[in-house]
């Protein structure tokens, strides 16, 4: 019997695919077949601070704009008492989500403001979820920031966090760092307990008639797996902390690829919201079965192999790899 | 006696003081919004959707009806079953409960209902204040109780729900609509219990064991006969007798209770008066003020409040007058034309009379009684006026018969009055504050009373004025501060402190008329400090020096939009007043500031908070004293309303209306019978718009989209022939006009600068982009001020250029119908209103030959609330003729409108035919006959209208004369009846579906705004499912009627469902199609509206997500398809984008659904989706139909079976119908 069991952020997983942060959580029937096909631990969608404060400021905005404009209508809208406009929705939903489900529960924050990072964190621990994935989504388009200020930004607030917090605490990075195997050595020594590869950033389309941006949400095929692999087998065995992977797994052998490269777990979204939560089981069946077939006993015989540490030809995955594929590339 | 000390004391208004008793004391409240009532029912529903409990520990059940007919009808069910019950209501709303009062107090039903007294609609409408309606149903029996106050609001709501179910006779309680009703001041609450101590439980048990309930079974609303209905109706008269004990024994009970005394007549003054004032309502309490005043200075003045007027108790009354009394002026706040004298004028001199038949008389003789009329709707009666009656007393011959507040140069009954005379203490701070509606100016002066009544011990009271507009209003906030509760139902008349919030203002309103010397004066300036002094006009800078005000100023919105709080100036404006007014120390104001913006917004998110509190200190940093010269020097000049342009009336009576001194008018200055000219607006010039749109002519692609959206007829486009523009300003555009129609002519896209609301539709919808920056549209919007005045000349010179002639325009659709001239324009409505532009294209295609009649409502105001008008001529002089009956018969007026019209339509037909050997029968037979389907058609038809006049000049005779004046009947008419979905869905649908149920050529149009918008967004049919709207404040739990497919049902109507955002075309399709229909029409038009709460900037795109998610489906059903063997529904939007719930999360009335029960909303919102979905498929099936041609009978067999069967309705003689070709069958 080949031993799927893997360790992420300090817990014990017998299986290794995660379904990761998406609106999947949000219907607790999901949740509970996505349990029941086997998933480890559940991902919450990201609570985003900077909406919840938009949803604030224009929810008082509607209700108040248009008051006392005349003499028959001193409002237009009901005034209820209470309004759920801060993160009271995300947390009660945390607490659904573990009533439904025994795996644990990662809730994932998405802040704004220094404030908000360190108190939602809070929050989300009171709330009972048993760990945080905090997904650092800085988007660098200031021309005025230098990669070390935006690094050192993202650190302060990895490390507030930490300080806020004792749940298990996983950071999910964009790939655009000038020197990504440094700065997530840099997180993982922020006493982190997983590093997650990588963020997918939406990218809005151009409407060329009509001039105008058009938001786009493309899911993930295994084509964006290559580059999670390249950083994660770089990345093995020089951080502390564990690594994920997000975005571009599909498939038992982009599974097997990813815990190959030197991942402890894979999240897997996008194939789950086109296949539903059976593709789980699927995948966990066939990666079981291919390491029968190649006698692998367990998972952490195979987690690393590919790194560049143990690889044959690290090369392939540095520069060389890129020389070789442009001088054998042709039109014909 | 046991007086509880430990009643909370707060300070709200008078509907809630009335509205907490009530729902307190019940158990059902059946509801219905009015003006000035509404209040009480949407607090009662909120009360309820809180879970709050009435005094025996349920939660009262709160049910909105379709009008106030159904309220009542539901009340006196409720009662008959054995529930207390309660409503609320005011003006035609209590006339439509009076047949139901009757059976109420004739059944001897406990039952108390709260109305906030307002004026019936007679010449006019109104919504203000008087007592004409509690006057109009004095006869059903019921019990009349009235205060004086907001306290006496909550205090008497409680005696009378005692009364009521000791006595058995139901209770009106009525307070002063808007003057106590919208009122703030403090109040002690009614503990519950307090209330259980009033409101014995024995009386409610009997109550309840009168309930109908098959297990004691008997039998009410027996028909009787002249044997003995008599001698049954006398057999209430024992509990009308007790009444008149119990009434003073429960007030002594309450006192005993409370502390607060009241009395069913209650003497103010001189206890050896002998001039006295009898009054009741808020003006009793100014009348009492003031003889308490002169009484302390010697004069032999008194005043007796009336609190119960039904039963009118004549002992009572007559001992409440001092044994000195010898003439009395009795002064009654309605009007009754024809009546010896009006209502409690007759009860006084009849109870005098019954008295001194009954017993001595205390004062010996029988007391002189004059009667006068003050306070109709609201206006304002003050200590100068009282004084002004009680001087009228001490005339050796008073007149007998007087008004007092107005100047009648008519009938010369006006009393004079010493405007000077004052008597309010020097303790008191008074403050007022010049706002524009919605800038958060009120909500922050509401804020602020509540601040200083709740939180400190003095006492404070607010009252707000606006003027008639729902964009840009100017509001007045009166605000008064002191250490003894403030007895002052009236408008400041002197100020220490006077803040205008508006530069603008400065430019045309005497803002410092009432600025008391020394006082201190705020200005929000969007200057830099040292620019303001010299940026005031002259006549303001002439005030400040003279009457030595401090002034201060802050550029607000600057400080609000740094302090995150985009254009909002409400807080930091509440934080200038806190720090320089002086009513508290500075640092005890800011925290109390503080305190209060935590506790009104932590509810809505710390962000808010945060913002608002940086808003407060950034305030303190930006306000500045600005130093007042010792001379005015500005060269700027107030400019006044009038224009030398306009014709005698506006300049004469509508300049000074819109000037805010409306009050100064004599009565010789109106017209008798409330008929107004139109076409007024155009003098306003209220130049509102901070930002207005400019057009870019190399970018545009003269679609004309800008000028089809814009609610206000502020940009317009015009063709025209190049040389008509040769003098033209230098800074005015025009360009040659792309299209291929009138290729040749110019074309030209202005905005009309001073007009414009700038709230952005137009560049929202405007579909061209500057091709090298995408950023920049054919229109933007840009700075007004700048541009004011160059834009000004080219609106004018634009104006001047004649529109092309209507026949060359071939192909009518949403581009072309722009090219018509709007005979709507400038209205009051609200920015971006999503109603206007399906009026204004009504009447761009229609005008010159309109007849509206218009349900009250949002269209009924801004259409016709005075002092200006927006409905307008052509050059011609046509233009659209409007008129407003009521809310619960509009369709039945239209159809009235389109009756008479006919009837002179036939009546010239047949002197025609009549006089046709002397007319010559060729133009005879083509008035008669010639189609009038088309512009040029008609156009031609009033040429021949013309001829015939010309004609008829030369003919003698009786038959000539009535010819020539009904001549105009011979070219089309075309009638609409206009109204919302709370008429259209509610009030009027049963007069709604039987106008459509007849064959007459009659055209309904439907502004679906899915709320009661005007009173402030209650729920009404056509409320969607999960929406929020007041009175369904938990998100609304059952589907939208589907009012079209219960008109398509009749199969002889023809039915449109449009959104002009989604699709403008098919709109002004819908519209021709109904129009050149000839027989009954409904269009349903989606109206975004600010009770959807979203910035109506963005209403189209939400009008195009509505249509594409499925929600709203654009359809037209004509039945004329029927004949021609196709299928008669046609839906015009087929392809389905996104779900119902993208549509919905775009918009608060939804969301907050979701914020505040998540749960909740997700099932409603689920269901909403399948409905939505299901009633595509629905539509889809529908419009597959093909009916047989045998099976729907076209409006002309339908009329045709109604006249054989002799139908009451239509037995008139005329056969209601035209053909195809506009004319009448023979």
């Amino acid at each position: 019997m080949t031993d799927m069991s893997t360790t992420y952020m300090g817990f014990i997983l017998n299986s290794p695919i995660i379904p990761g942060a998406s609106p999947l959580v949000n219907n607790l029937d999901v949740v509970r077949r996505l349990e029941d096909a086997g998933a480890p631990m559940l991902i919450m969608h990201s609570i985003f601070e900077e909406q919840l404060i938009k949803e604030q400021v224009s929810l008082n905005w509607a209700m108040e704009h248009a008051d006392y404009s005349n003499f028959e209508a001193s409002t237009f809208l009901p005034r209820p008492e209470e309004f759920r406009l801060g993160p009271e929705e995300y947390l009660r939903h945390i607490w659904k989500v573990k009533s439904a489900v025994s795996v644990p529960v990662i809730a994932s924050l998405n802040g704004y403001s220094a404030g908000g990072w360190v108190s939602y964190a809070r929050m989300i621990q009171e709330a009972g979820a048993d760990g945080l994935e905090l997904n650092i989504y800085d988007m660098p388009i200031d021309g005025q920031r230098t990669a070390a200020r935006l690094e050192e930004d993202s650190l302060d607030i990895i490390r507030a966090v930490r300080n806020a917090v004792t749940i298990p605490l996983a950071v999910k990075l964009s790939p655009f760092y000038t020197s990504p195997v440094n700065f997530a050595r840099r997180v993982a020594q922020c006493d982190v307990n997983a590093v997650v590869l990588f963020n997918r950033f939406y990218q809005a389309d151009i409407d060329i008639e009509e001039l105008a941006p058009m938001p786009s949400l493309q899911l993930s095929t295994s084509d964006d797996l290559l580059l999670r692999i390249r950083w994660t087998a770089a990345m093995y065995g020089h951080i502390k902390s564990d690594i994920a992977i997000t975005g571009g797994v599909h498939t038992a052998a982009d599974a097997i690829k990813g815990i190959m490269a030197g991942a402890g777990a894979l999240q897997m979204v996008s194939a789950l919201l086109k296949q539903g939560p059976r593709h789980l089981t699927m995948v966990h069946k066939k990666m079981t079965e291919w390491m029968e077939q190649h006698e692998y006993q367990s998972l952490s015989e195979l987690q690393g192999v590919m790194s560049l540490a143990r690889m044959p030809r690290p090369e392939l995955h540095e520069r060389t790899n890129y020389i070789h594929i442009l001088q054998n590339w042709s039109r014909d | 006696m046991t007086i509880r000390l430990n009643q909370k004391s707060i300070t709200i208004d008078g509907n809630e003081a009335a509205a907490s008793v009530a729902f307190r004391t019940s158990e059902l409240a059946a509801i219905y919004p009015i003006t000035p009532s509404s209040n009480m029912g949407e607090l009662a529903d909120d009360w309820a959707t809180r879970h709050r409990t009435n005094i025996w520990g349920g939660i009262p059940t709160v049910v909105e009806m379709q009008s106030e007919g159904g309220a009542i009808g539901a009340v006196h069910g409720g009662l008959s079953a054995g529930a207390i019950c309660t409503t609320f209501t005011a003006s035609q709303g209590l006339l439509l409960m009076i047949p139901n009062m009757y059976k109420i107090a004739g059944e001897l039903t406990s039952f108390v209902m709260h109305v906030a007294a307002r004026s019936l609609a007679t010449h006019g409408l109104s919504i203000f204040g008087d007592h004409s309606d509690i006057m109009a149903c004095r006869q059903t029996g019921f019990a009349i109780l009235g205060g004086t106050s907001v306290q006496e609001a909550h205090d008497l709501a409680a005696i009378s729900t005692a009364c009521t179910l000791r006595s058995r006779i139901p209770f009106v309680h009525f307070f002063d609509g808007f003057r106590t009703s919208h009122e703030l001041n403090r109040v002690q609450m009614l503990a519950d219990e307090d209330l259980r101590g009033i409101v014995r439980q024995e009386w409610v048990d009997a109550h309840r064991n009168r309930a109908l309930t098959p297990d004691k079974p008997v039998l009410r609303g027996t028909a009787q006969n002249p044997d003995t209905f008599f001698q049954a109706r006398e057999a209430c008269n024992t509990f009308y007798n007790q009444l008149s004990a119990i009434i003073p024994e429960e007030m002594k009970r309450f006192a005993e209770l409370t502390g607060r005394s009241y009395q069913a007549y209650e003497y103010a003054g001189d206890p050896r008066a002998d001039r006295v004032v009898v009054a009741m309502g808020s003006g009793a309490q100014t009348a009492a003020e003031t003889v308490r005043y002169l009484a302390e200075r010697g004069a032999k003045v008194g005043c007796v409040l009336v609190r119960l007027y039904r039963p009118f108790v004549v002992d009572q009354f007559v001992a409440a007058l001092p044994a000195s009394t010898k003439r009395i002026a009795v002064l009654d706040r309605t009007k009754e034309p024809g009546a010896v004298g009006e209502p409690l004028n007759q009860d006084v001199v009849a109870a005098l009379h019954e008295a001194a038949q009954s017993f001595d008389l205390p004062m010996g003789n029988m007391p002189e009684v004059i009667g006068g009329r003050y306070g109709l709707s609201s206006k304002e009666f003050t200590p100068a006026m009282v004084k002004a009656v009680l001087d009228e007393l001490a005339k050796e011959h008073p007149l007998r018969r007087f008004t007092v507040g107005i100047n009648d140069d008519v009938t010369h009954l006006s009393l004079a009055v010493d405007n000077d005379f004052d008597i309010e203490s020097p303790k008191v701070v008074k403050a007022m504050f010049f706002g524009l509606g919605a800038d958060g100016t009120v909500g922050a002066n509401k804020n602020s009373i509540k601040i200083i009544g709740d939180e400190t011990t003095l006492h404070a009271q607010g009252y707000f004025v606006y003027d008639s507009k729902k964009s840009g209003a100017m509001t007045i906030s009166h605000l008064r501060f002191g250490p003894e509760p403030i007895k002052a139902p009236y408008l400041i008349r002197r100020a220490n402190f006077i803040a205008c919030h508006q530069f603008e203002f400065l430019e045309k309103m005497d803002i410092l008329e009432a600025a008391e010397n020394g006082g201190v004066f705020l200005i929000n300036a969007p200057l830099a400090p040292e620019d303001v002094w010299g940026a005031l006009p002259v006549e303001i800078q002439r005030t400040i020096i003279e009457r030595h005000l401090k002034l201060y100023a802050i550029d607000a919105g600057k400080v609000a939009r740094q302090a995150g709080m985009g254009g909002r100036i409400n807080t930091v404006m509440q934080t200038c007043f806190f720090a320089i007014s002086g009513v508290l120390e500075r640092p005890e104001a800011i925290a109390a500031i503080k305190h209060s913006i935590e506790k009104t917004y932590a509810k809505r998110g710390e962000e808010v908070v945060k913002r608002n509190f940086q808003a407060v200190d950034k305030s303190l940093e930006n306000l500045h004293a600005i130093r007042v010269p010792q001379t005015a020097t500005s060269q700027l000049h107030q400019t006044g309303f009038a224009d030398e342009r306009m014709d005698d009336f506006t300049r004469r009576v509508q300049s000074v209306m819109m000037a805010g001194k409306g009050d100064l008018l004599p009565v010789s200055a109106f017209p008798v019978d409330g008929t107004w000219p139109t076409g007024t607006t155009r003098w306003e010039k209220r130049n509102i718009a901070a930002e207005i749109p400019v057009w870019e002519p190399e970018v545009c692609i003269q679609c004309n989209k800008c000028a089809f959206v814009c609610p206000h007829a502020a940009i317009r486009a015009k063709v025209y022939e190049a040389a008509q523009a040769s003098n033209a300003p230098e800074s005015f555009l025009g360009v040659p006009y792309k299209a291929p129609d009138m290729r040749g002519l110019t074309y030209t896209l202005q905005v009309a600068p001073e007009d414009c609301t700038g709230c952005g539709l137009c560049v929202q919808v405007c579909p061209a982009k500057d091709r090298t920056n995408p950023k920049h549209k054919a229109i933007n919007l840009m700075p007004q001020r700048e541009r004011r005045d160059q834009e000004r000349l080219n609106y004018d010179f634009f104006l001047n250029i004649p529109e092309v002639d209507r026949s060359r325009i071939t192909r009518l659709d949403a581009k072309s119908s722009q090219f018509l001239l709007p005979l709507f324009e400038y209205s009051g409505a609200c920015a971006g209103c999503g109603e206007t532009p399906y009026i204004k294209l009504l009447s761009q295609l229609f005008g010159d030959r309109l007849i509206i009649a218009n349900a009250t409502g949002c269209s009924s105001i801004y259409g016709g609330n005075l002092p200006t008008t927006p409905y307008t001529k052509n050059r011609d002089g046509r233009g659209p003729a409007w008129s407003n009956s009521l809310f619960e018969d509009n369709a039945e007026f239209g159809l009235g409108i389109r009756l008479g019209v006919l009837e002179h339509m036939n009546h010239a037909r047949r002197l025609l035919t009549e006089l046709g050997g002397l007319l010559g029968s060729q133009l005879v037979d083509q008035l008669l006959d010639s189609p009038q389907s088309t512009e040029q058609q008609i156009a031609e038809q009033r040429q021949r209208v013309k001829a015939l006049r010309q004609a008829l000049a030369t003919i003698p005779g009786n038959p000539s004369v009535v010819l020539a004046q009904l001549a105009d009947y011979l070219v089309h008419k075309s009638i609409w009846i206009v109204g919302g979905d709370g008429w259209a869905y509610d009030i009027d649908y049963g007069g709604l579906d039987h106008v459509l149920s007849l064959p007459f050529d009659i055209n309904v149009l439907v502004l679906d705004t899915e709320v009661y918008s005007n009173t402030g967004g209650q729920s009404s049919k056509s409320t969607p499912l999960a929406a929020a709207a007041k009175y369904a404040s938990a998100g609304k739990g059952t589907a939208k009627k589907d009012l079209g497919l219960m008109a398509m049902s009749y199969r002889h109507a023809y039915v449109a469902s449009v959104a002009f955002g989604a699709n403008d075309n098919q709109t002004v399709k819908a519209f021709s199609e109904a129009a050149s229909f000839h027989g009954p029409s409904l269009i349903i038009a989606y109206s975004h509206c600010i009770a959807h709460g979203y910035d109506l900037r963005m209403g189209a795109d939400q009008q195009k997500r509505a249509v594409e998610s499925g929600v709203w489906p654009l359809y037209r059903y004509d039945p004329r398809l029927v004949d021609q063997g196709k299928a008669p529904l046609q839906l015009d939007a087929t392809v389905l984008r996104g779900s119902a719930l993208d549509y919905m999360q775009n918009e608060t009335r939804f969301a907050m659904v979701e914020k505040m029960d998540s749960d909740r909303f997700h099932l409603l919102a689920d269901q909403a989706v399948r409905n939505t979905l299901q009633r595509v498929a629905l539509y889809r099936e529908l419009a597959r139909i093909v009916l047989p041609q045998d099976t729907a009978p076209s409006p002309d067999a339908a009329a045709s079976l109604d006249a054989s069967s002799a139908s009451p309705a239509i037995k008139t003689g005329f056969d209601g119908r035209t053909n195809n070709d506009g004319a009448v069958k023979a």
